[in-house]
C-alpha cells in the first residue's frame, strides 16, 4: 500500500518537474523569438525621419502638389472658394466614412492628405490638372475605381474610409512642415 | 539499465489519432518522427561529447534564422554595406544581438564541429560500416569554411577586404588559368562591387546546402546508429535505450549549459573572436600591419605559409582538408575506441596539440623560429594521416575490448567505484 | 595530458606583438570596462563638449545621429539646440540647388571637411579618422585612445621627427600627424570639473566607447536576465535529466 503511494508520489513530482522546465523552456523560446520579430519593424533612423516643408506660394488655387514624405506620397491641393463651399456643405448621411470638412483642415483652403486609397493602396489621380477628378471633384483612384471629394473623404467605394490626414503644422502663412504638429 | 525490457509503447495521441493516421497514410511524417525518436535504439553509453552533432544541428538553425533576418537589413554595395551593418548595429531593433549572435555563433558553430570531429577521431567513429557518414561530416566542414570566409568578407572592413583579397589569390597559384580564375572569382581585376555582392548571394545559399548535407549524414548515422565510447557495435537489447526521452531529455540539458556559455559571449565579450581592425571600413590603398584569418582558419593557415613555394602551399592546405576524406582507410586498426589501442592513445593527444601550434603559428609572422616550427607541425600533421595511423595499426597490440556495452558499463561502474 | 594543453594554451594565449617603436596602451580604470559596468553621464557630457570643441574640427562622426545625445542626459530641447548649432548640407530644392540649413535631431553629426581629399589637403596629407568606431576599431581601444591623447612627448633623441610629425611612443611607428590636441584648460567645462589633459582625455574617450557601442549597456542589462534564466532552466533541466535517467545503470 505504502510502496503504492510512493511511486504514486514520485509519478507527480516527476510529472511536475517536467511541465514545470517545460513550461520555463517555452517561455524562454517564446521571449527569444520577439528579438527576431521586432527586428523586422521599423528602425530607429526610420522613425526619426525628418520632417520636410513644403512651399505653398508655389501652388496655385485650383491645383494641387505631391510631395514625398517617409516614402509616402501626400498631397497638399489649393483649394477654389467653390471647392470649399461643396466640401463643406456635403451632408454627412451621404458619405461612406462621416467626417465634417472643418476637422480635416487647419485652414479651409489648403487640403493636405495622405495620397494613398484606403482601399488597397493605389495612388489616385487628380492632383494634375488633365487627370480625372471623379463625380466628387476631388479624386479618382485608377485600381479600383475610389472616388473622393474635395475633403478627400470617399464618395463612392470600394475604399472604406477617408484619405487620412498626416501630422503638419502652418510654419507661416506661406509654408507648411509636413511630420510634426508642434515644435 | 531499464530493469524490465521495453515493454510496448503505449499508444500516443499524437500518432494514434485519426487525422494523424489519415496524414501518416499518405505522407508518413509521424511514422518518421516515431522512427528517429521513440523507435531509434540509441547505445545507453554515449557520453557528453556525443551532445556536440545535435547542439551543431541547433547552432546552424540559429544561424541560418540570424542570418536572414541580418540579410533583410545588410546592403551588399561596397559603398554601403560597412555602414549597413552599423546601422543594424544601432538603428534595426535588436540588431545589435541579432549581430552579435551570428557573429559569435560562427566560432560556436567551428568549435563545436572540430570537437565533433575530434571526438570522432577518439572513438573511430569513422571506421566500418560509418565510412560516407564520416565523408558527408567532411563535406560539411568544407561548405561551412566556405560559407564563413564569405560571410567574414560581408561587412566590408578592413580585414574583410584584405581576407577576400588573400584567399582568392591563392587560386592565382594554377598554373596557366590561375589569373583568369581569380578574375572570374572576383567578377573584376580586384576585390570590388561583384565580389561582394556574389558573396552575399552565395553566403546565404550555402547554409541550405549544409542543411541538405546534415540530413544526409543524419541519414547515415541512423543506417548504423552512433557509435559509443566503448567501440563496440550495439549486440543485444539491453546495449540500448531509445532516443526518446533519455536522449532528447540529455541533449536539452546539453543544450541549456551550451547556451549559457554563448549567451556569456555574445553579452559580455561579443568582440572576443573578432579582429578589432575589422571596425574600419575596407581600404583598397592600406593592407592593415598584421594581417590574420579567424582563428577556425589558422592551422590550415600556417600549413599554407609553411611550404616556400606559391602553388605548393595552396596544394598543402587543401591536402590538409581532403587527407580527411581517406581517415577511415589510412588507419587500419580494427578497434575503433581509443581507450583500446595503447600506442595511438598518446599519439592522438600529440596530434591535437599539433593542430594546436599549427593554430597559434597561424598567427605569427612567418619568420625565423616560427617557420621552423610551422613546417615541423605541418610534417606532424601529415606524418599522423599518412604514416603514424597506417603503421600504428599494424604494430599496435589492442587491450582486451568489452565483450559488449553492457560488459563496458560493469567495467566502467566498477572503476568508478575504485 | 590535459594538464599539459592547459599550460600550453597558458604559454601562447598572450598575443606578444614586440614592436620596438610602439609602446603598449597604459591601463586605466574606466567605469565601463568591468561586465556590469555603465558610462558615467556627466563624463560622457564633459567628453562630448570636448569632442565638440575640439576633436570635431578636423574628426567626422558619422555614425552618431543628434538624436542620439538623449544617452548622454540631454533631453529634446537640449538636442535640438544642440543640432541648430550645426549646419548641414541639403537639396537639391525644387530650382536644383543644394542649399544650407541647420541640423535637425534625425541627422549625423556633419564631416568637417565636404571630402576626403580636402580633409587630407588641410592635414599635410594625413586623414583623420572617423570616430565613431575608434574605440571598437582599436585593440585595447579605450587605454589606447586615452594613452594616445596624453601621451605625446619630445623625442628620444635617436630618433628624428619627419617633418610635421609629433613624437608619441603609443602610435605605431611612434610618429603622429596630429598634433597634441589637449592642453591644460582648453575647455571651460559648464560643471566646473578642472580642465587638465587627463581629465579632457578621460572624458572623451568616455564619450567616444559610447559613441563605439551604444547598446553597451542595454546589451548588459539584457545579459544578466539572460543568464540568470539560463541557470534557472539548467539546474530544472538537470533535474528532469536525472529523474529520466534514474533507471539506466
Amino acid at each position: 500500500m505504502t510502496e503504492k503511494k510512493n511511486k504514486k508520489n514520485l509519478h507527480t513530482r516527476r510529472d511536475f518537474l517536467k511541465l514545470t522546465a517545460g513550461a520555463v523552456g517555452s517561455v524562454g523560446a517564446l521571449s527569444a523569438v520577439w528579438p527576431f520579430m521586432d527586428s523586422m519593424n521599423p528602425a530607429a533612423d526610420t522613425l526619426a525621419q525628418a520632417s520636410i516643408e513644403v512651399d505653398l506660394t508655389e501652388i496655385p488655387e485650383g491645383s494641387g502638389k505631391t510631395v514625398l514624405w517617409q516614402g509616402t506620397p501626400i498631397f497638399v491641393r489649393h483649394r477654389t472658394p467653390k471647392e470649399i463651399e461643396e466640401a463643406e456643405k456635403t451632408p454627412l448621411k451621404q458619405l461612406i466614412d462621416p467626417e465634417t470638412d472643418k476637422a480635416r483642415v487647419q485652414r479651409p483652403e489648403w487640403l493636405v492628405v495622405v495620397g494613398v486609397c484606403t482601399h488597397l493602396g493605389c495612388v489616385p489621380l487628380g492632383q494634375k490638372p488633365t487627370d480625372p477628378r471623379g463625380d466628387c471633384g476631388g479624386w479618382l483612384c485608377p485600381c479600383h475605381g475610389s472616388q473622393y471629394d474635395t475633403s478627400g473623404r470617399v464618395c463612392h467605394g470600394p475604399a472604406p474610409t477617408n484619405l487620412p490626414i498626416p501630422p503638419y503644422r502652418f510654419v507661416d502663412d506661406n509654408t507648411i512642415k509636413i511630420g510634426v504638429t508642434d515644435d | 539499465m531499464t530493469k524490465k525490457k521495453h515493454p510496448q509503447r503505449p499508444s500516443r495521441p499524437l500518432y494514434d489519432n485519426p487525422v494523424s493516421k489519415w496524414i501518416d497514410k499518405r505522407l508518413p511524417v509521424f511514422t518518421f518522427i516515431r522512427h528517429s525518436l521513440d523507435e531509434y535504439p540509441t547505445p545507453k553509453n554515449l557520453n557528453w561529447l556525443w551532445n556536440g552533432g545535435s547542439l551543431a544541428g541547433i547552432t546552424l538553425l540559429i544561424m541560418i534564422i540570424s542570418g536572414i533576418t541580418l540579410g533583410m537589413h545588410y546592403n551588399p554595395d561596397p559603398a554601403d554595406a560597412f555602414n549597413s551593418i552599423e546601422r543594424i548595429m544601432r538603428d534595426v531593433n535588436y540588431g545589435w544581438l541579432i549581430r552579435y549572435i551570428h557573429v559569435n555563433g560562427a566560432s560556436f558553430f567551428f568549435i563545436l564541429v572540430y570537437l565533433h570531429m575530434f571526438r570522432s577521431m577518439y572513438y573511430g567513429s569513422y571506421k566500418a560500416p560509418r565510412e560516407l557518414l564520416w565523408i558527408v561530416g567532411v563535406l560539411i566542414l568544407l561548405l561551412m569554411m566556405a560559407t564563413a570566409f564569405m560571410g567574414y568578407v560581408l561587412p566590408w572592413g578592413q580585414m574583410s577586404f584584405w581576407g577576400a583579397k588573400v584567399i582568392t589569390n591563392l587560386f592565382s597559384a594554377i598554373p596557366v588559368f590561375g589569373d583568369s580564375i581569380v578574375q572570374w572569382l572576383l567578377g573584376g581585376p580586384n576585390v570590388d562591387a561583384p565580389t561582394l555582392h556574389r558573396f552575399f548571394v552565395l553566403h546565404y545559399l550555402l547554409p541550405f546546402l549544409i542543411v541538405a548535407f546534415v540530413a544526409i549524414h543524419l541519414i547515415c548515422l541512423h543506417q548504423f546508429g552512433s557509435n559509443n565510447p566503448s567501440g563496440v557495435e550495439v549486440k543485444k537489447s539491453e546495449d540500448q535505450i531509445p532516443f526518446h526521452p533519455y536522449y532528447t531529455v540529455k541533449d536539452l540539458y546539453g543544450l541549456t549549459i551550451y547556451l549559457l556559455v554563448f549567451a556569456g559571449f555574445v553579452f559580455f565579450a561579443p568582440n572576443f573572436f573578432m579582429e578589432a581592425v575589422n571596425y574600419n571600413p575596407a581600404n583598397p590603398l592600406v593592407t592593415p600591419p598584421h594581417i590574420a584569418p579567424e582563428w577556425y582558419f589558422l592551422p590550415f593557415y600556417a600549413i599554407l605559409r609553411s611550404f616556400p613555394d606559391k602553388l605548393g602551399g595552396v596544394i598543402g592546405m587543401f591536402s590538409a582538408v581532403s587527407v580527411l576524406f581517406f581517415l577511415p582507410w589510412l588507419d587500419r586498426s580494427k578497434i575503433k575506441s581509443a581507450a583500446y589501442r595503447p600506442m595511438f592513445r598518446p599519439l592522438f593527444w600529440v596530434f591535437i596539440l599539433n593542430c594546436l601550434i599549427l593554430g597559434w603559428i597561424g598567427q605569427k609572422p612567418p619568420q625565423g623560429w616560427y617557420l621552423i616550427i610551422g613546417r615541423l607541425a605541418t610534417l606532424y600533421y601529415f606524418a599522423h594521416f599518412l604514416i603514424i595511423l597506417p603503421v600504428v595499426g599494424w604494430l599496435e597490440r589492442p587491450l582486451t575490448v568489452p565483450s559488449s556495452i553492457s560488459e563496458y558499463c560493469k567495467r566502467e561502474h566498477n572503476r568508478r567505484k575504485k | 595530458m590535459i594538464r599539459l594543453f592547459i599550460i600550453f594554451i597558458l604559454i601562447i594565449s598572450p598575443p606578444c606583438l614586440a614592436d620596438a617603436t610602439t609602446r603598449p596602451p597604459e591601463q586605466t580604470h574606466w567605469s565601463f570596462a568591468t561586465p556590469l559596468g555603465t558610462f558615467d553621464r556627466s563624463a560622457m557630457q564633459r567628453g562630448f563638449q570636448v569632442y565638440k570643441e575640439v576633436c570635431s574640427a578636423c574628426h567626422e562622426l558619422s555614425h552618431i545621429r543628434f538624436r542620439e545625445l538623449s544617452a548622454l542626459g540631454f533631453n529634446d530641447k537640449e538636442i535640438k539646440a544642440i543640432a541648430a548649432d550645426y549646419s548641414i548640407k541639403d537639396g537639391p530644392n525644387d530650382e536644383g540647388e543644394m542649399f544650407d540649413r541647420p541640423a535637425l535631431p534625425g541627422d549625423s553629426f556633419p564631416n568637417p571637411f565636404p571630402n576626403e581629399q580636402a580633409a587630407r589637403a588641410s592635414n599635410g596629407g594625413a586623414f583623420p579618422v572617423d570616430l565613431s568606431l575608434i574605440i571598437k576599431g582599436r585593440e585595447d581601444g579605450a587605454n589606447y585612445v586615452h594613452s594616445l591623447l596624453t601621451g605625446y612627448g619630445s623625442a628620444p633623441t635617436d630618433i628624428t621627427l619627419f617633418e610635421g610629425k609629433s613624437y608619441n611612443p603609443y602610435f605605431e611607428g611612434g610618429q603622429i600627424s596630429m598634433p597634441p590636441p589637449l592642453v591644460d584648460g582648453q575647455v571651460t567645462y559648464v560643471d566646473g570639473t578642472p580642465a587638465t589633459v587627463d581629465q579632457m582625455s578621460k572624458d572623451v574617450v568616455t564619450f567616444l566607447s559610447w559613441a563605439s557601442a551604444p547598446e553597451l549597456e542595454a546589451r548588459r542589462q539584457m545579459g544578466l536576465k539572460v543568464i540568470l534564466y539560463l541557470i534557472v532552466f539548467s539546474m530544472l533541466m538537470y533535474f528532469v535529466y536525472r529523474s529520466v535517467w534514474r533507471n539506466v545503470k
